[in-house]
């Protein structure tokens, strides 16, 4: 076993018994349930606007190169710099060096999960650049110097009491139990932070081929604020993220708001198509867009799971999992987490060291159920361990499922096996729960189901003759 | 019409008085039952393991045993979605896709063949107990049993159900993850029983004896006064 | 070295197998039947709204009140103006920031107080100290409650966001009913030129990332106040 397969299982084990943690999630998404149904509601065909959703990323993705060359032309039309970066590595190191070129000494960063998937910040502050994210649970979550716990709410995992210890001991201020208060000291914070940066960082939900826009969704007007005041903005964009027109964001904005967080749209849904354009008083002298590609292309060449790249990020999976809320966010270890970071990581990162995140799943389907784009997720989870077995499987495992075949291909074999049980099973108390139990796995927190004296087999004979 | 049972392995083995049930039912509603002797298992262990080799060769002897028949009512959620969406996806460009798609054709879940092909709600059963219904995942999203299922117990006299909040959460078991990750199982199945105790309901009911397995083997081990019954069961108490 | 013709190439190599069209795989309650073509009119499926002004204005109303935007009908100039001086008054204002607009102008005009203004480059500590942002828009939409501004319409990009009020003043025919009428204003207005920055403002900012309760001005306005004439 991969030593990330060894640590999440160890973190699982701990977090699945902190009930304090299993209350805490179940309570802040207790409250997203009721809001996402109630949204949801006011469609007039959910699921005919998810068939759309998913046939229109069907279309960018499969046509990604006709739809990139047009998003990035209409870009450069107006003055806006496109780089396109192969790895993480190569989009740390052109965003260091436009940064080192104007002098950039402080950053605001708007929430990106490409941020976080290339460890853009730790990267900038290494080249002695200061970065500040701006969204206020990443925010909470960078004080804490922790990792996004959700893909959309970073700081689900923490109460208001943790939070407020937090702002005393790092920012000095007097503690308080008021989420409007704590809100309002990340506010007047950030402010100062704002007027003086040089540089906003962004990431994009989706990139308009027909208008070449990104746009960017935030509640907090964060995403407004970082790409208005900063004389360059750089936004980082997985490729996938093309949408064919403008008009398509009508269906999408709503989507991924219902899907995402329970509102029926964010509050700043901003475009984004260059930047400060000759007439315009405000805006940065320089916008740079990232083009990343960090193994998508790899994903593209399985046809069978390119709907992964449909993903517009909403976190629906992460919400309805019940994996995710037993567990939480940060045993994934994955920039991606819940059902589609289990999909995903093992082809961004190796599917040998990540394949346990494929079968730890219960397979139980609700991710794809709320995807709003209809990816595939659960028969994808089935695909990478099928995908797994193919390419290593322990020995002792592969002999079991030989076994298995016999057993159950010779009904003969079964029909003794299960008496054979019946009789194995009245010794069975001797090493029940203990580390001698073969059911171990089974008995170490549950009972065993009794093999029955008669089977239905025995029954149907009798009930024949 | 001429029926014939799909009994998975582990409810010949463990819970024989389940498909007992369901031959009953089927029996007293006038229709002709008939059991292919040889089927042990439809490969859903192998498959849901990443064994999709292995898998297929067990289902490639499933779908010989029930080539003739007209008919094929289980008494599974679980293994019956594995009979119809997960053998077109492990047969899908394979000689037998075709096969395999004919088959799942035939293959009819008990309560979903009750209410929706057979157009039946009162099984003429009587159980007076209050229960609460837990959707089987597989049955639910992959067979589309929601309604089915609560007809049925609609019409059961005596029968109160009461329905127990996130019915649609998982229970946990899903097959080998169970064994794979027990700590993530075991606390799905947790939340679970909580959901259900907090109904005061007598039994927990589902078509899925597979989850019920899970339920009833922790709430024993924790000592929860939960009981569980299969569907079939309730449906076959006069 | 910008990797352009490497990543094409990938994409292009990557499309040669085909992949399967969504929604084969989806389970009985969420199956629907695929389209021919990519669906490019999406009303049949979003929130419905009425055809009519009053329905649209009704319907623009109660997604305010849930928004906690302020949203006022209003007869006539009189009126605003009577409504933005006690609007002023009750929150003791002593700088706005707006921009050149026929409306913006009558509002600066009515309030008659000291201004920032952003139609050309301005001191963003002057707009960041400014107790309201007065703005012009392009649009509202009905279905979202939604305010539409760009650049152009609201007098730049911070104007809309830096100051702790918003307001925003309207006129009845830019109430459009759905998302999809907002952007086909937005083509038919800007064409082959469009603003640097589009925005869809719907309601002030907000944050839930403390225990998921709802917190208003997290980074942007506390306030949106909307004046439809």
């Amino acid at each position: 076993m991969s030593t990330v397969a060894q640590t999440f299982k160890e973190t699982a084990r701990r977090l699945t018994r902190d009930l304090r943690h299993r209350e805490l999630i179940q309570n802040a998404l207790g409250k997203y349930y009721v809001g996402r149904d109630e949204k949801k509601a006011r469609f007039q065909n959910w699921q005919e606007a998810r068939q759309a959703a998913a046939e229109i990323k069907w279309d960018a993705v499969n046509h990604l190169d006709k739809y990139l060359e047009e998003f990035v032309s209409k870009l450069e039309a107006r003055g806006t710099k496109v780089f396109w970066a192969s790895t993480g590595q190569q989009a740390c190191d052109y965003i260091v060096e436009v940064a080192k070129k104007r002098n950039v000494r402080s950053i605001v960063k708007s929430k990106a999960m490409t941020g976080e998937e290339i460890h853009l910040a730790q990267a900038l502050e290494k080249s002695g650049v200061e970065v500040v994210e701006t969204d206020l649970g990443e925010y909470i979550v960078q004080l804490r110097e922790e990792p996004p716990y959700h893909i959309v709410f970073p700081a689900m995992h923490l109460t208001r009491h943790e939070i407020s210890d937090l702002f005393t001991k790092k920012l000095g201020t007097a503690p308080t139990d008021n989420p409007e208060e704590l809100t309002m000291i990340a506010r007047r914070t950030l402010r100062k932070k704002y007027c003086a940066a040089d540089m906003g960082i962004s990431g994009a939900n989706f990139a308009v081929a027909e208008t070449g826009m990104i746009s960017l969704t935030t509640n907090e007007g964060n995403g407004r604020l970082s790409t208005s005041l900063p004389k360059v903005h750089v936004a980082v964009i997985g490729i996938e993220k093309v949408l064919p027109t403008l008009d398509d964001l009508a269906l999408f904005l709503p989507m991924l708001a219902t899907a995402g967080a329970a509102q029926a749209v964010s509050c700043y849904n901003t475009f984004i198509g260059g930047p400060r354009q000759d007439g315009e008083s405000d805006g940065p002298e320089e916008f740079h867009v990232v083009l990343l590609d960090n193994g998508r292309t790899r994903l593209l060449a399985d046809a069978e799971q390119r709907d992964t790249l449909h993903c517009i990020r909403c976190g629906a999976c992460l919400n309805v999992c019940p994996i995710y809320k037993n567990i939480g966010g940060h045993t994934y270890g994955t920039t991606y987490m819940g059902p589609i970071g289990s999909v995903l990581t093992p082809h961004l990162r190796g599917l040998k060291e990540w394949k346990h995140l494929s079968f730890a799943s219960s397979l139980c389907g609700a991710c794809t159920e709320a995807c709003p784009v209809k990816i595939d997720l659960h028969h994808h989870l089935l695909q990478n361990r099928r995908n797994a077995i193919r390419c290593a499987s322990p020995w002792w495992e592969k002999l079991i499922f030989k076994g298995f075949v016999t057993l159950m291909n010779h009904p003969a074999f079964y029909r003794l096996g299960v008496k054979l049980g019946w009789f194995g099973q009245k010794f069975h108390w001797l090493v029940k729960g203990t580390r001698l139990d073969p059911m171990y796995a089974w008995t170490q927190s549950r009972e065993a189901p009794p093999l029955a004296l008669h089977t239905f087999k025995d029954y149907w004979r009798r009930k024949k003759s | 019409m001429k029926i014939s049972l799909f009994i998975p392995c582990f409810i010949d083995a463990c819970y024989p008085q389940v498909g007992i049930s369901m031959a009953q039912v089927l029996e007293r509603l006038g229709h002709q039952v008939e059991y292919p002797e040889d089927f042990t298992c439809c490969g859903q262990p192998a498959f849901n393991s990443g064994y999709w080799d292995e898998a297929r060769a067990v289902a490639e002897k499933v779908l010989a045993m029930y080539r003739s028949a007209e008919i094929i009512v289980g008494v599974s959620g679980s293994c019956g979605a594995m009979m119809t969406t997960f053998y077109k996806e492990l047969f899908h460009g394979t000689p037998l896709e075709a096969e395999a798609n004919a088959h799942a054709a035939k293959c009819w879940e008990f309560s979903d063949f009750l209410v929706t092909k057979l157009g039946v709600t009162d099984v003429g059963a009587k159980f007076p107990a209050k229960v609460t219904f837990h959707d089987g995942c597989h049955g639910l999203r992959e067979l589309g049993l929601k309604k089915q299922p609560r007809a049925l117990l609609a019409k059961v006299k005596g029968l109160e159900l009461i329905e127990m909040g996130a019915a649609e959460s998982c229970c946990g078991f899903g097959g080998t993850f169970a064994v794979k990750f027990p700590m993530i199982s075991t606390a799905m199945g947790e939340v679970k029983c909580d959901s259900a105790l907090k109904t005061n309901a007598d039994y927990i009911v589902s078509c899925d004896a597979s989850c019920l397995m899970h339920i009833q083997g922790l709430a024993d081990r924790q000592k929860k006064p939960l009981r569980t019954m299969h569907l079939a069961e309730v449906l076959a108490k006069q | 070295m910008s990797e352009r013709e490497p990543i094409l190439g990938r994409i292009r190599e990557a499309l040669r197998a085909a992949a399967p069209k969504p929604g084969l795989l989806s389970g009985p309650g969420q199956r629907v039947p695929a389209h021919e073509k990519r669906p490019t009119d999406f009303r049949p499926w979003l929130p419905a709204v009425g055809e009519s002004f009053d329905e649209r204005a009704a319907l623009f109303a109660k997604n305010s009140a849930e928004l906690k935007t302020d949203f006022q009908l209003v007869a006539d100039r009189a009126e605003l103006q009577t409504k933005l001086v006690a609007l002023a008054h009750a929150e003791g204002w002593k700088k706005i920031a707006t921009h050149a607009g026929d409306l913006t102008n009558f509002a600066f005009a009515a309030l008659g107080m000291p201004v920032v203004r952003t139609d050309s480059r301005y001191d963003v500590n002057e707009l960041e100290s400014s107790d309201a942002g007065i703005t012009e828009c392009d649009a509202l939409v009905a279905q979202t409650g939604s305010v539409v501004v760009t650049t152009r319409s609201a007098g730049g990009r911070a104007l809309s966001v830096l100051p702790p009020h918003h307001v925003v003043l309207a006129r009845r025919d830019q109430l459009l009913r759905d998302l999809p009428a907002a952007f086909a204003a937005l083509k038919r207005q800007y064409g082959s030129d469009y603003p640097s920055m589009m925005c869809l403002i719907t309601g002030p900012s907000r944050t839930g990332d403390i225990e998921r309760i709802l917190v208003l001005g997290a980074h942007g306005p506390k306030k949106l106040t909307i004046f439809c004439l």
